[in-house]
C-alpha cells in the first residue's frame, strides 16, 4: 500500500504496465521482509522459552497437565488415523506387490513407510491441527482477556508459567504419539494383510524385521518426530502469544498455526529425509 | 519514616509512536486513602495504571512507588514491587483454567512456601471477605459477572498488598453488584490499611466511596478535589462529566472536516 | 479435574508411548532376537560387488548371520573391500568362502557364506581369502551372445 505513492512519484513517467510490475515486486519484498522478521521473532521467543523453562521442570505438575491436554486428548485421533492409514497401506500395498508375486514383502512396505515417513509426518500434521491450534487459541484468549497481563502484575512471568509448560508438553507428547501411530498402523496392516487377505504370518513379520533397522529407520523416525514436536509447539505458543488481543486476532492466529506448522513440517521433513538418506556428512 | 505519599507521579508523559497519550501528569496517592482517576473512555487512565505497575516506561517524568522510581527498577526489582501491589482488571481477568479457589490461591502458591492447609485457610478468609466462600469449587465460567469481579477482588488482595489498583471496577455491572463492589473497595482498603487507586468513568458510584478524585481529559489532569468540591465545581468539563451532558467541552462529534463539505455542498457554500 | 487424575492419564499415555516404541524396536525392527547381536568384524575383498549395499544381509545356508557394515574401494588392489559384521553366536572356519549372490533374479544382493573345513575359526579383524564376485547380468548376457555367435560362425563357414 505504501509502495503505490512512492513508485508513482518516483517513476511517474513510466508506463502503467511497469508500475504494476514494480508494485508487485515491492509487495513481494514487503512479504519477504515480514516473513524473515517473523522467523527472527519466533527464534528469539524460542530462546526466551528455553531460558525460562526452569519452572516447567521444577514444578513438573505444570508440564504434566499440558501433556494431558496436548498428548492424552490427541490420542483418539492419532490412534484411529494410524489404524486406518495402516489398513489402507496394507490393501494398496498388496494390490501392487501381488503383481510381482512378492506379497510377503507387504510388512516391509508398510513398516518402512510408517516408521520413516507417515508416522512422524502424519501424526505431526494431526498434532498441529488438534493440539497446536488449541494451544494458540488458549494463549491468545488468555492474552485477550488480560489474564497474561494480570499474571505479570502478580509478579509471575507468563512465559515461564503459561508458555513454557505448554511448549514442553507438546515436545514430550509428539514422539510418543508418532510411535503409537506407527505401531497401530503396522497392526492395521497386519489385520488386512495377514488376517483378512491371508499372507503368511511368519513371512510378514520376518521380512519386516529383516528390512527395518533399529538405528537407521526407527531411531531416525523418532528424531524426526522430536524435531517436528519442537517446531509445532514453538509455532503454536508463539502465534498465541503474539496474537492481537481481539476475537479476529485469535482466530487468525489459530489458522496461521495450522497452516505454517503444516508447511514447516513438510519442509523440515524434506531436509531431514535428505540428510538421513545421504548421511550427515 | 516513610514518605506520606505512597505513589507520586511527577510530570509523566507517554505516547504510542507519535500519538501522545499522557502529557505532564502530576498526581499523588496518600497512604491509606482511596483515590479515583476519572475521565472519558480512551483518555489514558489505563495507561496511567500500567505506568504505576511498571508495564510501560514513561517517555518523560517518572512514577515513584514507596519512594522508588518505578522505571528504574530492574526485572527482579519490578517483580519485588509488584508482589506488594494488587490489581483488579477491567473484566476481572480470572484464570479461566483454574477454579475460584485456585485463582485466589495463585499468588500464595507462586510467591510463598506456605503449607497447603494454611493457604486453604487464607483463601477461604479472602473469599469470605467478598461473600463468596461458597463458590470456592466453581470454575470462573460458572460465575455471574458481579461474582467474578468479587473473586478477582479477593485475588487482588490475596497477599495483603500496600497498593490496590482497580481498572474500571464498575464496568458492566448491575446496580446491586455495583454498590457491593464499591463498598468492598472501601472496606478492604480500610481493613488492609492499604491505599487504593480506582480508575473509572462511573462518577456517582466512585464519588460515594473515594477520598479524593482526579479528572483526566486528553492526557492531562483538568481538575482534582474531594467529592464535595467536585460536586460543587462549576468547571465546564467536570460539570459535563458529573451530570452526563451530551455536549460541552467534550464534543459529541469526533473529528471530521466541515459537515457541509463532506456532503458535497462545498461549492454552494463558497 | 484433580491433579492425581492428570498424573494417572499422563502416566498411561507415556507408558503406552514407550510400549509402542518397544513394539517398533522388537517386533517391527531388528532389535529382537533376529538382529545381529554382539558382532565381530571380518573383511573380504571382491573384484566386483555388483549392487551390494551397506546393511545388506549376510546369510549362510539361507539363514541371516550378519550384515554388511562397510564398503570401500581399495586403491592399492583396485578392488572392493567389504567389512562384514557377523553374529558372535556363529563361528566360521578361516577357509570359509564369501560370494555375492542375488535373491531371485531381480532381488537385492546379499553376501552368502559357505563354511570350510579348517579347525581355526575367523576372529575380529580377519580376512576371508576365498571370495566370489557378483554375477553381473549384462556380462552373462554378453557371454551368452558371444558363445552363440561363435557357435554360429563355423556353421556359416561350412
Amino acid at each position: 500500500m505504501l509502495a503505490v505513492p512512492i513508485t508513482a512519484k518516483t517513476w511517474g513517467s513510466l508506463p502503467p504496465m511497469l508500475d504494476t510490475v514494480t508494485h508487485a515486486i515491492a509487495e513481494l519484498g514487503r512479504k519477504t521482509i515480514g516473513g524473515v522478521e517473523r522467523v527472527g521473532a519466533l527464534t528469539r521467543f524460542l530462546g526466551q522459552i528455553l531460558f525460562s523453562s526452569g519452572a516447567s521442570f521444577r514444578r513438573i505438575g505444570l508440564t504434566i497437565r499440558e501433556v494431558y491436554f496436548s498428548g492424552v486428548l490427541s490420542l483418539i485421533i492419532i490412534l484411529v488415523s494410524g489404524f486406518f492409514v495402516g489398513m489402507v497401506l496394507g490393501m494398496q500395498g498388496y494390490e501392487t506387490l501381488q503383481t510381482y508375486g512378492s506379497e510377503e514383502k507387504l510388512g516391509v512396505l508398510v513398516a518402512l513407510s510408517l516408521v520413516r515417513e507417515l508416522g512422524p509426518v502424519v501424526s505431526a500434521l494431526l498434532f498441529a491441527s488438534r493440539a497446536g491450534s488449541a494451544i494458540t487459541a488458549e494463549i491468545g484468549l488468555m492474552k485477550a482477556t488480560e489474564q497474561l497481563s494480570a499474571m505479570e502484575m502478580m509478579a509471575v512471568d507468563p512465559v515461564s508459567r503459561v508458555v513454557a509448560p505448554r511448549f514442553w508438553g507438546g515436545v514430550i507428547s509428539m514422539p510418543l504419539l508418532a510411535a503409537m501411530f506407527s505401531a497401530i498402523g503396522v497392526f492395521g496392516a497386519y489385520i488386512v494383510g495377514v488376517v483378512i487377505i491371508g499372507i503368511d504370518n511368519g513371512a510378514f513379520w520376518s521380512q519386516m524385521q529383516a528390512a527395518v533397522d533399529f538405528r537407521y529407520d526407527i531411531v531416525n523416525g523418532v528424531i524426526k518426530s522430536i524435531i517436528f514436536g519442537i517446531a509445532v509447539s514453538a509455532i503454536a505458543v508463539f502465534e498465541g502469544f503474539a496474537a492481537p488481543p481481539t476475537a479476529e486476532g485469535v482466530s487468525g492466529a489459530t489458522t496461521r498455526t495450522v497452516v505454517s506448522a503444516s508447511l514447516v513440517i513438510l519442509a523440515l521433513d524434506l531436509v531431514l529425509t535428505a540428510f538421513m538418506l545421504r548421511g550427515w556428512r | 519514616m516513610p514518605a506520606a505519599n505512597l505513589v507520586e507521579i511527577v510530570d509523566l508523559s507517554f505516547g504510542y509512536d507519535q500519538r501522545p497519550v499522557l502529557s505532564g501528569i502530576n498526581l499523588t496517592i496518600p497512604r491509606g486513602k482511596v483515590v479515583s482517576i476519572m475521565g472519558g473512555s480512551g483518555c489514558g487512565k489505563t495507561t496511567l495504571l500500567r505506568h504505576i505497575g511498571g508495564q510501560l516506561k514513561p517517555t518523560r517524568g517518572h512514577v515513584s512507588v514507596d519512594g522508588h522510581k518505578v522505571h528504574e527498577h530492574d526485572a527482579s526489582g519490578l517483580y519485588h514491587m509488584r508482589r506488594r501491589m494488587g490489581m483488579l482488571f477491567q473484566f476481572g481477568a480470572l484464570f479461566t483454567d483454574m477454579s475460584v479457589f485456585d485463582n485466589v490461591a495463585f499468588q500464595m502458591r507462586e510467591h510463598t512456601d506456605l503449607p497447603e492447609t494454611m493457604i486453604a485457610d487464607l483463601v477461604l478468609m479472602k473469599l469470605q471477605a467478598v461473600g463468596l466462600r461458597g463458590t470456592a469449587r466453581l470454575m470462573p465460567s460458572e460465575l455471574s459477572g458481579g461474582m467474578a469481579r468479587r473473586v478477582a477482588l479477593a485475588r487482588a488482595v490475596a497477599l495483603d498488598p500496600m497498593l490496590v489498583m482497580y481498572d474500571e471496577p464498575f464496568a458492566g455491572l448491575d446496580p446491586i453488584s455495583l454498590s457491593v463492589i464499591g463498598q468492598l473497595i472501601r472496606k478492604l482498603n480500610d481493613a488492609l490499611g492499604a491505599s487504593s487507586i480506582v480508575v473509572t468513568h462511573d462518577v456517582q458510584e466512585s464519588l460515594a466511596i473515594v477520598d479524593y478524585a482526579y479528572f483526566v481529559a486528553e492526557g492531562k489532569i483538568v481538575f482534582h478535589g474531594t467529592p464535595a468540591q467536585i460536586r460543587a465545581s462549576s468547571e465546564p468539563f467536570v460539570h459535563q462529566f458529573v451530570h452526563g451532558e451530551i455536549d460541552g467541552p467534550v464534543r459529541f462529534h469526533v473529528g471530521g472536516a466541515d459537515y457541509r463539505k463532506d456532503l458535497g455542498f462545498a461549492s454552494a457554500h463558497a | 479435574m484433580a491433579r492425581s487424575a492428570f498424573n494417572f492419564w499422563v502416566g498411561v499415555f507415556v507408558l503406552a508411548g514407550f510400549v509402542a516404541l518397544l513394539v517398533l524396536a522388537l517386533k517391527v525392527g531388528n532389535l529382537g532376537s533376529d538382529g545381529v547381536r554382539d558382532p565381530y568384524r571380518v573383511k573380504a575383498h571382491f573384484s566386483n560387488i555388483g549392487g551390494l549395499k551397506e546393511k545388506a544381509p549376510v546369510r549362510s545356508a539361507g539363514v541371516l548371520v550378519g550384515r554388511v557394515a562397510q564398503i570401500r574401494f581399495d586403491n592399492k588392489r583396485y578392488d572392493a573391500e567389504v567389512t562384514l559384521e557377523l553374529d558372535k553366536r556363529f563361528a566360521f572356519p578361516t577357509d570359509t568362502s564369501a560370494s555375492i549372490l542375488t535373491s531371485g533374479i531381480l532381488g537385492e544382493n546379499y553376501v552368502g557364506l559357505d563354511g570350510g573345513g579348517e579347525e581355526v575359526m575367523l576372529k575380529e579383524g580377519d580376512e576371508m581369502k576365498l571370495t566370489q564376485s557378483a554375477v553381473v547380468l549384462e556380462q552373462i548376457i554378453g557371454q551368452f551372445l558371444y558363445s552363440k555367435a561363435q557357435e554360429g560362425a563355423p556353421k556359416k563357414a561350412e
